[in-house]
């Protein structure tokens, strides 16, 4: 266990450094310089030389690479070209926001994805079945930007109950103003409880036909013990490898939820670090994704070990 | 020859045979109208459309922002262009992009797998863990970097959707091509003496088809939200061209006093997705009575 962990861990990292590599050799290869990016049009050639300087873009590429995951692995994610701040001190802001967001999505989705997919599951071709599962065909049909524009539409031009954009000021906590965080959850949560339901549908359907079910339904077994002790676990299963990755499709959602509603989260400082062609700030962020992602994966294939006696972690 | 013309009638006859059957599902009956007007607007739309989808009147005052009137059935947006033909003529650029993406995807995909599960072995372990590193990366975030680095054009972007959707698609294949390479007829060809490409061509493919039917739906699926959230995101094609994806994202400075202009291609690129998820759904009941049939 603890070696299948250590070795997961370790093609995570290597997985990160590829990606690293990556992204440094794609920004070279880009057409532009970054000095005359900054400064705009007006600039003239000594402030452009004097700031590629000052950012070492003088020196050679693999130089500037190992000196910057020197400082990463340090701790120190250097300077963003464009906002000149610290990137530690933007992304841990905007870090906490997209969490945020993600958590409230991720609590009010999962569990009632999962007792709606169960639910569904058990009494399929029912009219609330179909009701149940038309919703989450429009759920996973309808792309988050057009849901996010949509609950604009209701609930801030049509009922005036909720401000259309998230924007949050510097130094203000996202959890002191709820109302800003609900239609940037809401989006979130569509399509998540779509996903989720249908796939723990599918799955329980799958498990009401086994014979084990048969036999505790038939020996007369309380249905909630059916329920909680026979279906529950086995439908799970497969359900639990969805949620974890749909943890990772929600980054790629967050990053178009946050451009819908203003939110600044770690999507929208990725949008942002790509129109500027900010590369410190885009490799920070794009890291930050990656990473999130692998290790979600990773926590989906050791629940589903701790869920499933029969698979064996090696 | 004979050989490549039986492989495409083989798998023409499962393909004709997949159709009937997905007319007999709900949910194909449905999907096969929606699917279908869309696929007219994608051959005829600018035929069709009563007016240019680009051209703006001279008065751009006296056209901008109207509302839906018989004159202009879905109104006018902020340069008074009329937004009906945008949204017709904006059909087919997106599945046009859509689909050469998740053909691609699937064409790639079916290859790497049916022959990295059928030469087995260090290959398949080598292409299988490429795959798996791949997978590991989110695919808008992927696809935001390869545009990002080629440049928004229609080709980088299918180029782009074919690509980050084949580790999936690879995968799914191979599986299916590895329970099936055991099997009696697999196994009688080989001893037969036939060559490996005719192995896959003519005796696996056609029994990869349903897979890949499932498969290549739910990745069109897939390949127009991508279009479209890139194109909102501005990383699409670009303006003037009626994207639906931009002029979604370009109509929400006028979401209070023009919702129209935002709400046509909104509903347009909904009931798209809509219309090819529930014709996924059609093909996978198809395929699984297709099985039922051949049981009894």
């Amino acid at each position: 266990m603890a070696r299948f962990i250590a070795r997961r861990l370790g093609l995570i990292c290597i997985t990160l450094l590829v990606v690293s590599v990556v992204i440094f050799v794609i920004t070279e290869l880009l057409p532009g310089d970054v000095a005359a990016m900054i400064l705009g049009k007006e600039a003239t050639e000594e402030s452009l030389e004097r700031l590629r300087e000052e950012l070492g873009l003088n020196r050679p590429a693999h130089e500037r690479y190992l000196s910057w995951i020197g400082d990463v692995l340090r701790g120190d994610l250097g300077d963003s070209y464009a906002l000149k701040m610290p990137i530690t001190d933007i992304v841990g802001r905007r870090l906490r926001h997209s969490v945020i967001l993600a958590a409230f999505a991720f609590l009010v989705g999962v569990p009632a994805a999962v007792a709606a997919g169960i639910w569904a599951g058990m009494h399929p071709n029912t009219k609330l079945d179909r009701l149940i599962s038309m919703t989450a065909l429009v759920g996973i049909s309808v792309p988050e930007f057009v849901t996010g524009l949509l609950l604009i539409l209701l609930f801030t031009s049509t009922l005036h109950l909720l401000p259309s954009s998230s924007i949050i000021l510097p130094g203000v906590n996202p959890l002191t103003s709820p109302q800003i965080l609900i239609m940037p959850a809401l989006t979130v949560t569509s399509v998540l409880f779509a996903y989720i339901m249908r796939m723990t549908r599918a799955n329980v359907i799958e498990v009401m036909q086994a014979d084990y079910i048969r036999t505790a339904i038939l020996k007369g077994l309380p249905m909630k013990r059916i329920i909680l002790r026979h279906l529950f676990p086995n439908a799970m299963l497969p359900t639990i490898t969805v949620i974890a990755s749909s943890f990772g499709w929600m980054l790629g959602g967050i990053i178009i939820v946050e451009n819908v509603f203003a939110y600044p989260g770690i999507g929208q400082l990725l949008l942002r670090s790509i129109e500027t062609h900010d590369i410190p700030l885009l490799e920070v962020v794009t890291l930050i994704i990656a990473g999130t992602y692998a290790i979600s994966n990773l926590l989906a294939d050791l629940s589903y070990a701790a869920l499933d006696p029969r698979v064996r972690l090696a | 020859m004979t050989m490549i013309r039986s492989g495409l009638v083989a798998t023409w006859r499962s393909v004709r045979n997949t159709f009937r059957l997905i007319f007999r599902t709900w949910s194909g009956r449905i999907a096969l109208p929606i699917v279908l007007l869309h696929l007219v607007l994608t051959f005829f739309g600018p035929l069709i459309a009563p007016y240019s989808p680009t051209a703006m009147p001279e008065s751009i005052d006296q056209y901008q922002n109207l509302p839906p009137s018989p004159q202009f059935w879905l109104g006018t947006d902020q340069y008074g262009r009329d937004v009906l033909s945008r949204v017709m003529c904006g059909a087919g650029s997106l599945i046009a992009t859509a689909g050469t993406g998740a053909l691609l995807g699937i064409i790639l995909g079916a290859v790497v797998g049916m022959s990295s599960g059928y030469k087995g072995g260090r290959v398949d372990e080598i292409v299988m863990r490429v795959m798996d590193g791949l997978m590991s990366f989110p695919t808008l975030l992927l696809a935001l970097l390869v545009l990002f680095t080629l440049g928004p054009s229609r080709f980088n972007i299918a180029a782009t959707i074919g690509f980050v959707s084949m580790p999936a698609i690879a995968r799914v294949v191979r599986s299916t091509t590895l329970s099936l390479k055991n099997m009696e007829f697999v196994q009688s060809a080989r001893l037969r003496g036939e060559s490996t490409f005719y192995i896959i061509f003519r005796e696996l493919l056609p029994n990869v088809l349903p897979v890949l039917g499932v498969e290549a739906s739910v990745r069109f699926s897939y390949a127009i939200l991508s279009v479209a959230s890139l194109g909102f995101l501005g990383l699409g094609i670009q303006p003037p061209s009626p994207d639906w994806g931009l002029m979604i994202s370009q109509s929400r400075r006028f979401l209070v006093v023009a919702p129209w202009v935002a709400l046509a291609p909104m509903g347009a690129v909904a009931s798209l997705v809509i219309g090819v998820n529930l014709l996924a759904d059609g093909i996978r009941q198809a395929t699984r009575m297709a099985k039922e049939d051949k049981h009894e």
